[in-house]
């Protein structure tokens, strides 16, 4: 905890040094998500490209094509940005390479918590941090006589409260899509309230029990103050609602806050628009949500040279005084020199308050999927949770017996 | 045509087949056989900008030691296709013993995954087929029937729906049902119930879905009825009118009969596309609440950040095969009548 803050401040004050970026040779050739801040890093490596090639790939669809390009031998990009959950799969095919050779001989500026190291060796370098929080509408909140929440049980009735008054019908908005994002609501619930998916040192599922009812029930009360059409809605979805003024709490990711508090819109509702804290839920003290880093890996399949020049261009980015002083208030950076403002509210609140990082198994993918699509028919209110709690866990299972992990 | 004709005409054709069909059924088939080799885990020490921790990763050094000795993996031969998320032969038999009621077991088994997958098909076969097969035929009649001069036109706006890209056609009513959309709200109103949402029932996604099937679909049913409906020969029509038959008699007793092959051909290929619906639940953004076996498929390939290829491999055999069943009634029947013309 002590550690993380420091961490945290050095992050704020560390010295600097300038990346080198007399790139010679090589091919660069990036896959990436797609959203600002990593649009903003990737322009930045450009910059320093020198004589390399240079090729770039943003989609929201990057986690379908990652894998297959980098299994392809030569592979069809040098480097992957991915997140905690996203580089799983590429350790579990060793489709990425350590770096320690080029963060030692390239990588000045970037700080050593940047470094992702797993078994010693340096996987990935991170740049930016990302988690779930609460955003709300102060001038809902003040009309109605409602703090701003800490709980999700105070989420819940606060909503209550403002769908009583009339003001709104669906004063709730989360990303319920069935799929990835509803699981990953579940993760962030179920972690809340202190629960383990798997039993300790084995790949075998543990939700069903009273932890994961709990989780559920809770999930089941916060999609009744949703729009109703909530299992079909994505974060891009909500923020749409968000704007159009239907929303008055809401769980988004923070890296999503950009465009939400830009010019465009509803200027009344972008001025009442608050980043909070997290909500804790059942009484813990570590936030239902989870911390994420997003980061630049290496891939395996390529040669050398093109390494190379992909670290070179991408550490440059990735310690970029000028790119973080910038662009401050696209994302939490990681990189010296950041100055942290009301964007990064949430995410160093769930740092303080002790939030999880999100767990790094190489079966937890499986896990994801599994609840993903079987706890959409408990919050339609066809299947009791205990119903399709063990639904998960038969899928879970059959899926990780046939991956090998059972 | 002589049949050594025939051949040499079909060979490309026949050989593109083979390459891009026959093949890779035979591969996805092998694949289907095999699970992953066991995962050999390590305990190491990971560490992010958030602290370290004691975890496990995959051992590489020994598991690429595995693959590279049997790349195919573990052979696990029909294992993938009886376990829980497709045939569910155990989970069906403890169902069947542990349940009271018909009902309660049919509820049981339509909440697997393959079943639930299996039923969604299996409906919206039934539903829209007849539906495209009649809805075609209407519409090719009554255009039939119009003035030459504005024929044109109107043809160009039937076929409209197949001409919009599924995705595309798809999002544009899904908007529209949303409620906030302008089926969706009005549906709220005309209802007096603010929560009702075409998305979020079961029942009423199907029907969507299905709407959205009939809607895409009707226009390859009408151009083909269309067409075939210029080679009614006149005469016996005519014959017909002085006799003094209806309308509608003419249609059962003398254009249906004429027009029969090409209904055969339009119900087989139907048939096939819908038992391999796909976009509409990507485009409705369904998963939720229909899920089909096309869908289970892609769900394997991508959804998971793990690729599942023996469940896929095993989803899509099982595919194949529902069609094949699907089909075999009309199959038979066009092979007996190739017979007897014979």
């Amino acid at each position: 905890m002590k550690k993380i803050i420091i961490t945290l401040l050095f992050l704020l004050f560390g010295t600097y040094a300038n990346a080198d970026c007399n790139i010679k040779s090589g091919s660069i050739n990036i896959l990436a998500n797609d959203f600002p801040a990593l649009r903003t890093l990737v322009e930045t490596a450009k910059g320093c490209k020198g004589s390399a090639d240079f090729k770039v790939t943003h989609s929201s669809e990057h986690n379908k094509i990652a894998v297959p390009a980098l299994t392809a031998n030569p592979s069809e990009f040098s480097v992957r940005v991915a997140a905690n959950s996203s580089i799983v799969p590429l350790m579990n095919g060793g489709l990425i390479r350590p770096m320690d050779d080029l963060v030692k001989k390239y990588g000045k500026g970037i700080q050593d918590s940047q470094l992702i190291t797993i078994d010693g060796k340096v996987m990935a370098v991170a740049f930016m941090a990302n988690t779930q929080h609460l955003y709300v509408r102060t001038d809902v909140l003040k009309e109605n006589g409602i703090a701003i929440p800490k709980t999700y049980e105070e989420v819940v009735a606060a909503a209550e409260k403002i769908r009583a008054a009339g003001k709104m019908k669906h004063p709730y908005a989360a990303a319920y899509k069935a799929g990835w994002n509803l699981a990953e609501e579940f993760v962030n619930m179920y972690i809340g309230h202190g629960g383990e998916f798997f039993k300790s040192g084995s790949a075998e599922p543990n939700v069903n029990n009273a932890k994961g009812v709990a989780t559920l029930n809770m999930l089941k009360k916060l999609a009744d103050l949703s729009n109703p059409d909530y299992l079909t809605h994505d974060s891009e979805a909500i923020k749409v609602e968000w704007e159009s003024g239907n929303v008055a709490i809401m769980t988004l990711w923070a890296s999503r806050s950009g465009t939400l508090l830009d010019d465009e819109g509803d200027a009344k509702i972008t001025a009442a628009t608050k980043l909070v804290a997290p909500a804790t839920v059942g009484g813990g003290n570590i936030p239902a949500a989870t911390l994420w880093w997003d980061g630049f890996t290496l891939a395996k399949n390529r040669p050398d040279a093109d390494a190379e020049a992909s670290f070179r261009a991408l550490a440059h980015a990735a310690s970029s005084k000028e790119m973080v002083a910038k662009a401050a208030d696209q994302a939490v950076w990681l990189v010296e020199g950041f100055v942290p403002g009301p964007k990064s509210v949430g995410v160093i609140e769930a740092v303080k308050m002790g939030a999880k990082p999100y767990p790094m198994l190489p079966q937890m993918g499986l896990m994801h999927g599994a609840l993903g699509s079987e706890i959409v028919e408990f919050l339609q209110g066809n299947e009791s949770a205990e119903q399709a709690l063990k639904d998960v866990e038969a899928a879970y299972t059959s899926k990780a017996k046939e991956q090998g992990f059972l | 045509m002589p049949n050594k004709t025939f051949f040499w005409f079909f060979l490309p054709t026949g050989l593109a087949m083979i390459l891009f069909i026959g093949l890779p059924i035979i591969s996805a088939g092998v694949q289907s056989l095999y699970a992953k080799h066991d995962q050999i885990v390590k305990e190491v020490k990971k560490c992010d900008p958030f602290g370290c921790t004691v975890s496990i990763i995959v051992d590489q050094e020994q598991t690429s030691k595995l693959k590279e000795e049997k790349p195919l993996g573990k052979f696990n031969g029909f294992g993938t296709y009886i376990d829980r998320n497709h045939l569910a032969i155990d989970e069906i038999s403890k169902f069947w013993n542990e349940t009271d009621s018909f009902d309660e077991f049919t509820d049981q088994v339509f909440n697997l995954p393959f079943y639930k997958a299996l039923i969604f098909t299996l409906t919206y076969c039934l539903f829209v087929t007849p539906n495209v097969l009649l809805l075609g035929f209407l519409i090719a009649l009554s255009l039939n029937a119009v003035t030459r001069r504005i024929r044109g036109p109107l043809i160009f706006g039937t076929i409209l729906p197949m001409i919009v890209t599924p995705l595309v056609g798809s999002l544009v009513l899904f908007w529209m049902i949303d409620a906030e959309g302008i089926i969706g709200a009005n549906l709220q109103n005309l209802m007096n119930d603010p929560y009702l949402s075409l998305k979020s029932s079961k029942t009423l996604t199907w029907i969507t879905i299905i709407i959205y099937g009939i809607w895409h679909h009707s226009p390859f049913a009408f151009v083909v009825f269309y067409a075939a409906l210029q080679t009614v020969p006149q005469e016996p029509i005519e014959a017909a009118i002085i006799d003094g038959a209806s309308r509608f008699q003419r249609i059962i007793h003398i254009v249906l009969p004429h027009i029969y092959p090409v209904v055969t051909f339009v119900a087989l290929i139907s048939l096939m596309d819908n038992f391999r619906v796909f976009e509409p639940i990507i485009g409705f953004s369904a998963e939720g609440s229909a899920q089909s076996l096309s869908w289970l498929i892609y769900d394997n390939l991508v959804n998971e950040e793990v690729i599942l290829f023996g469940s896929a491999a095993a989803t899509s055999m099982m595919t194949i095969i529902g069609i094949a069943i699907l089909l075999a009634p009309v199959l038979i029947r066009t092979w007996r009548e190739f017979r007897t013309v014979r």
